[in-house]
């Protein structure tokens, strides 16, 4: 399933934030999303995810595809790890939660609540839940943000294995995964000019 | 979203859930009534239907900022909303969750209250027939409520004065039920006034509730 993007306009709040996206996703393709902090990376990320309605253009892909990850891990503290994972498997009626755990290597913290595990741990488990979700276009913000070196190797290996499979990832992110079929878009060049269309103060300014 | 349902009320029972809280402030609200108006039983079984009611009013409103806020405060809520549950249906869900774990130990608690205010004996089984069939209403206008606060810092107080005048009609019949059954009259139709409310709640609610947590999601 190719995701594709066409001349796409995003918002956040009142203001525009991008103009002109374009770009094309193929199976078995990751795309990584650069671009200074405000550049307006997770703007994009939430219009793909269908969390915030575009201004203008297209988003063409299948419906239910994309599996989306947020800077904020979205877990309960009060269950444990199973727990969690389950909880989203039974959300996007998946079942086997396995291949996550041995993917991130969670199996001796499987009984920990989510409430008592380092920033590490549950961003581990957070990652883990995109392949308890069983999409195919994974849309992932920052994902690598307090892993260790050798759990970012690990989330490199789940993205590969991920894309191995016929899934493509779209990751905005500031270091190099080391992804094999990845190509970059610095979307710093689709920042839009006019930030607010109705804004007094630009146009006291201006 | 049967695991929703599941992952709500394991959430509820497990420590921090708050979970009894309501319980815990109906039980103590309704008693401290007797020590306000003076313990003449006279007095109290004329005033005890509208307390109770009041009584589980409140204590439902209570608990009703934590059915969204903390799902989107922790970031679940968005990742909910990318998920194929649709947002009216994880709205009703989160209404049934509040209900069962609200709503209904309010309507096991309040004839023992009743017999605390000198509630006529008469009365006792509309309490519980206007009760059981008007806290799902209060959970349902409260879930529509929580998800038009979702987001704002401390929406709590701006929530119950949303909430509350949506409370009014199903305050009015409720208590009028019980008031009318422990009297001795007909008290049939205000009941079947509250069960109408609570009908048209469930029905349009979830999807008012889903418009506005769409909006705030933005």
């Amino acid at each position: 399933m190719t995701l594709r993007v066409v001349d796409l306009a995003c918002a956040r709040g009142p203001a525009q934030i991008l103009a002109g996206v374009t770009f094309a996703v193929a199976p078995g393709e990751a795309l990584i999303l650069r671009g200074a902090n405000g550049s307006g990376k997770t703007t994009l990320l939430r219009t793909l995810a269908g969390l915030t309605p575009p201004l203008a253009g297209e988003i063409i892909t299948a419906p239910d595809a994309i599996a989306y990850a947020a800077h904020a891990d979205g877990l309960k503290s009060q269950l444990s790890v199973g727990e969690n994972l389950a909880f989203w498997a039974g959300v996007f009626g998946t079942k086997d939660t396995s291949a996550a755990i041995d993917a991130f290597h969670l199996g001796p913290l499987l009984d920990r609540r989510a409430g008592e595990m380092s920033a590490g741990q549950k961003r581990r488990l957070s990652l883990a839940r995109l392949l308890v979700t069983g999409r195919p276009i994974w849309c992932l913000d920052e994902p690598t943000v307090s892993l260790d070196a050798e759990n970012v190797a690990r989330f490199a290996a789940a993205v590969t294995a991920h894309l191995g499979m016929g899934g493509s990832a779209i990751i905005a992110t500031h270091i190099d995964l080391g992804l094999p079929m990845a190509q970059t878009l610095d979307i710093t060049q689709f920042v839009a000019k006019r930030i607010r269309a109705d804004d007094p103060f630009a146009e006291a300014m201006g | 979203m049967i695991a929703l349902l599941k992952r709500d009320l394991m959430l509820a029972i497990r420590a921090g859930g708050g979970f009894g809280l309501s319980l815990a402030f109906f039980l103590i609200f309704t008693t401290l009534v007797p020590f306000g108006v003076g313990p003449q039983t006279g007095v109290l079984a004329t005033i005890a239907p509208g307390i109770l009611w009041l009584g589980a009013l409140l204590a439902c409103l209570l608990s009703l900022d934590r059915i969204f806020q903390l799902d989107w405060e922790d970031g679940t809520l968005d990742l909910i909303a990318t998920s194929p549950v649709p947002l009216e249906g994880l709205a009703a869900i989160k209404a049934l969750a509040h209900w069962l774990t609200t709503g209904l130990p309010l309507v096991v608690a309040a004839p023992a209250l009743g017999l605390l205010l000198n509630l006529p004996a008469a009365g006792y089984l509309w309490l519980i027939a206007s009760l059981l069939l008007g806290t799902p209403a209060l959970s349902a206008i409260g879930t529509f409520g929580a998800a038009l606060t979702v987001g704002i810092k401390r929406g709590g107080l701006l929530l119950s004065l949303l909430v509350l005048p949506l409370y009014m009609p199903t305050l009015i019949f409720g208590a009028l039920c019980v008031v009318r059954g422990a009297a001795g009259q007909e008290a049939l139709t205000p009941l079947l006034l509250v069960a109408g409310i609570t009908l048209g709640s469930l029905a349009i609610l979830p999807f008012a509730a889903a418009a506005a947590l769409r909006v705030n999601l933005r």
